[in-house]
């Protein structure tokens, strides 16, 4: 039986992609931050499926403690999807450090302390592949979003980097970009409904994503036209339009 | 800010609306004064669950634990029927009780008391809850079941989340051998034959029919009969059925797109609908083996079809009265609706069995369900039909409810006034649960 670890497995959409990988019959690691939760996650996986599901403590921003926490796993992963991330409302915090601190923590160094940890197992190992939830926002600077942004275009970067390097050791390394999901980090915001995605649907997009050997996936199509406009606005238009 | 509504579109609001993951986090949310309401997934029709600030329970969804030597079950509210339904029928369990739909939360069950096609059997949802823990306005978390806590219990279930919000309950599921039904159809003539069918269809565990409301003169109330029991491995026939009894191939939803002008809704079309619904069916009695899906949830095969009425939005009229009332009290009621011509081509009979609850809507007798666009015109037909129903002795659904005034609710609900005061006593303190409906209804302020 395969094993897939789930790195910050109390977001929503870890819990779908969790819930997809035990359909599909693989056991699971479920790590997280907030051990009441994972708890009541790995016991609600237990009574869906007949998938084993182990849980561990862990915190993306403890990053003496990344190696150790892999050591510690009882199985080591075919499959790995680092679903953690952090963003906070950039109106309000522009100029708290603390939070540009945590949000580039969370989201940049946490991940690739992890991953790199991981990357080196898997490049021994010659196999075994890592996904890992990017963002649009990484793509280009905005306004209202730019420090998490920058952080995810940090992830972003990194990935590219790390499959560069593991592509020829038979490990694949995939880069999520899921446009608007409807998740607790989303709670609240006015969200375009044909743009959104569930977190059901980003699931199956990972899923299927691994098995195709994708180097990055978008959950829905629409949005890879939208960041290609996007991307490619000059950059003396795009500074006035104060997105 | 968001704009949200029930399933009939009508009425919309402006909310604030947000989910927690953990009792912590709602007990926070609850520190909060004002008057806020459970939101759970939204297939009531009118405005049971709105209220400027809603709590939604999707995301508290978890199943906690399962017995699997006698069906015991207990799960947090926001979970859906039909993610029980995934999970345990393949393994061989059914729900107790289910309404027309799979996509409503436990706790939306326990809080409209549901009924369904097997209600003169097994009775409603909430008399199959075996425990449940509630928040109440202050934080506190109370458990309680008809033993423990009974009186709270009893104004909780079909208390229209007005008590407190339900966290978690326990209950059992059935045993089944398959995911299939055997079902028998019968076309009914007339109203008489219908209800006629009705009282010899009662040791049927499932009994349900839709009427044509829209035929007149002596064919009103012309019908068809749905009745259905499990079927039993010895019942399967076809090779695929036998030899994977629980396992059904999941099909896609039919999705509306867009919401259909609202002209596309009118007699004519509707009329079209109902007489090639009917003639779909031969004369006579007949059966045949269907599955769990389409036997009982026809409707969710199209997502979002409550779009086909158009921006205005609809209600549904379901009203029960007396089984003595009935012949008389149905024939009445079913003509004034039928010339009024502005039903809709879905009115669902059923023959409710023996209830006695606090505040529940079912009682011993015929319940008749439509759907109507919204129009003056409608609400003032259902002007005339409440006082109809008042008088045989009958009364609203509630889940359905989003135009019923006051001085009906107090009249045909003899616990009316205990249950208002029982919920003003519970909502004592700064946080108050109270929806749209309840203050519409004067049950809180
Ligand atoms: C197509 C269709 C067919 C239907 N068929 C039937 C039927 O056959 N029989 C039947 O009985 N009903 C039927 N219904 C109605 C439906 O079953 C009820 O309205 C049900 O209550 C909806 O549940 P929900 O989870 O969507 O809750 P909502 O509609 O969101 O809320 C309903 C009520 O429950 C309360 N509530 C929800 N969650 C909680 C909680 N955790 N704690 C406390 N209160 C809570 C809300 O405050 C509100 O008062 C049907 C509806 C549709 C759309
Ligand atoms: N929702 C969207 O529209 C969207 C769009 C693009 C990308 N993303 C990205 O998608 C991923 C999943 O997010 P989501 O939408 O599912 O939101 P979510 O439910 O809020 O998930 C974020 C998760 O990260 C965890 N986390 C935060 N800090 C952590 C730490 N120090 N250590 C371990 N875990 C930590 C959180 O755990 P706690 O709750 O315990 O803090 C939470 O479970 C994130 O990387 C997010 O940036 C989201």
């Amino acid at each position: 039986m395969k094993n897939v670890l789930i790195l910050g497995a109390t977001s929503d959409m870890a819990q779908a992609i969790a819930k997809k990988f035990a359909a599909e019959g693989w056991s699971l690691s479920l790590a997280a931050l907030e051990p009441e939760m994972l708890e009541t996650i790995a016991a609600d996986l237990r009574i869906r499926s007949s998938a084993p599901v182990e849980a561990y403590p862990f915190n993306a921003t403890d990053f003496e403690s990344h190696a150790a926490f892999y050591a510690s796993l009882k199985t080591k992963p075919d499959v790995v999807v680092a679903a953690f991330g952090y963003m906070s409302d950039q109106e309000k915090v522009r100029n708290d450090l603390a939070d540009i601190r945590r949000t580039i923590d969370i989201n940049f160094t946490g991940m690739a302390t992890m991953l790199s940890v991981i990357a080196d197992d898997f490049e021994k190992r010659g196999s075994g592949a890592i996904a890992a939830i990017s963002s649009v926002a990484g793509d280009r600077g905005r306004q209202s979003n730019y420090i998490y942004g920058s952080a995810k275009a940090g992830l972003t970067v990194f990935l590219s980097g790390l499959r560069n390097r593991l592509a020829r050791k038979g490990v694949h390394v995939m880069t999520v970009k899921p446009g608007f999901v409807r998740t607790k980090m989303t709670e609240g915001l006015e969200l375009p409904g044909i743009l959104t995605a569930e977190p059901e649907q980003v699931a199956k997009a990972v899923y299927k994503g691994l098995e195709k050997k994708r180097n990055m996936v978008y959950v829905l199509w629409m949005w890879r036209c939208i960041m290609l406009m996007i991307r490619h606005i000059p950059e003396f238009i795009f500074k006035k339009m104060g997105m | 800010m968001q704009k949200i509504s029930d399933w009939g579109n009508y009425p919309v609001v402006e909310a604030d609306v947000s989910g927690f993951d953990s009792a912590e986090q709602l007990r926070q949310k609850l520190a909060v004064p004002g008057q806020v309401i459970a939101f759970g997934n939204g297939r009531s029709y009118g405005d049971a669950s709105l209220q400027k600030r809603m709590l939604t329970t999707r995301r508290f969804n978890k199943f906690l634990a399962f017995d699997e030597s006698n069906g015991e079950l207990c799960c947090q509210a926001g979970a859906l029927l039909s993610e029980i339904l995934d999970v345990f029928v393949p393994r061989g369990w059914f729900l107790p009780v289910t309404p027309g739909t799979k996509l409503i939360t436990v706790g939306g069950a326990i809080a409209a008391d549901v009924h369904g096609k097997n209600h003169h059997v097994d009775g409603s949802f909430g008399q199959h809850i075996l425990s449940m823990d509630v928040m109440r306005n202050d934080g506190s978390v109370v458990t309680c079941s008809p033993t423990k806590h009974a009186e709270f219990f009893a104004v909780t279930v079909g208390g229209m989340g007005l008590t407190g919000m339900i966290l978690n309950a326990t209950f059992r599921l059935k045993r089944i051998e398959s995911a299939y039904i055997v079902e028998e159809t019968v076309k009914a003539a007339n109203l008489h034959e219908i209800m006629d069918c009705f009282e010899a269809s009662m040791d049927w565990t499932y009994s349900v029919a839709w009427i044509d409301c829209l035929a007149k003169g002596d064919s009103m109330g012309r019908s068809i009969m749905m009745r259905g029991e499990h079927a039993r491995d010895a019942d399967l026939i076809k090779p695929a059925h036998k030899s994977a009894p629980l396992a059904l191939k999941p099909g896609l939803p039919l999705a509306v797109p867009f919401r259909f002008p609202n002209f596309a809704l009118n007699p004519l079309t509707m009329n079209a609908f109902n007489f090639a619904y009917y003639n779909k069916f031969r004369s006579g009695t007949h059966r045949h083996i269907t599955n769990y899906n389409t036997f009982f949830y026809p409707l969710d095969a199209i997502d979002k079809w409550n779009r086909i009425y158009g921006k205005r939005g609809f209600t549904q009229y379901q009203f029960v009265i007396p089984k003595e009332a009935g012949r008389e009290g149905m024939e009445k009621i079913l003509k004034r609706i039928t010339e009024s011509g502005l039903g809709s081509f879905l009115a669902v009979l059923k023959l409710f069995g023996k209830q006695e609850s606090f505040i529940s809507f079912p009682m011993e007798g015929y319940t008749l369900a439509l759907d109507f666009p919204i129009s003056q015109k409608a609400m003032d037909l259902f002007k005339e039909l409440d006082a109809m129903v008042a008088d045989y002795g009958g009364r609203l659904y509630l889940a359905k409810d989003s135009r019923m005034d006051a001085a009906m609710f107090e009249k045909t609900y003899p616990n009316a006034a205990e249950f208002k005061r029982a919920v003003a006593m519970l909502n004592e303190g700064e946080t108050r649960f109270a929806s749209l409906q309840s203050n519409r209804l004067g049950i809180t302020s």
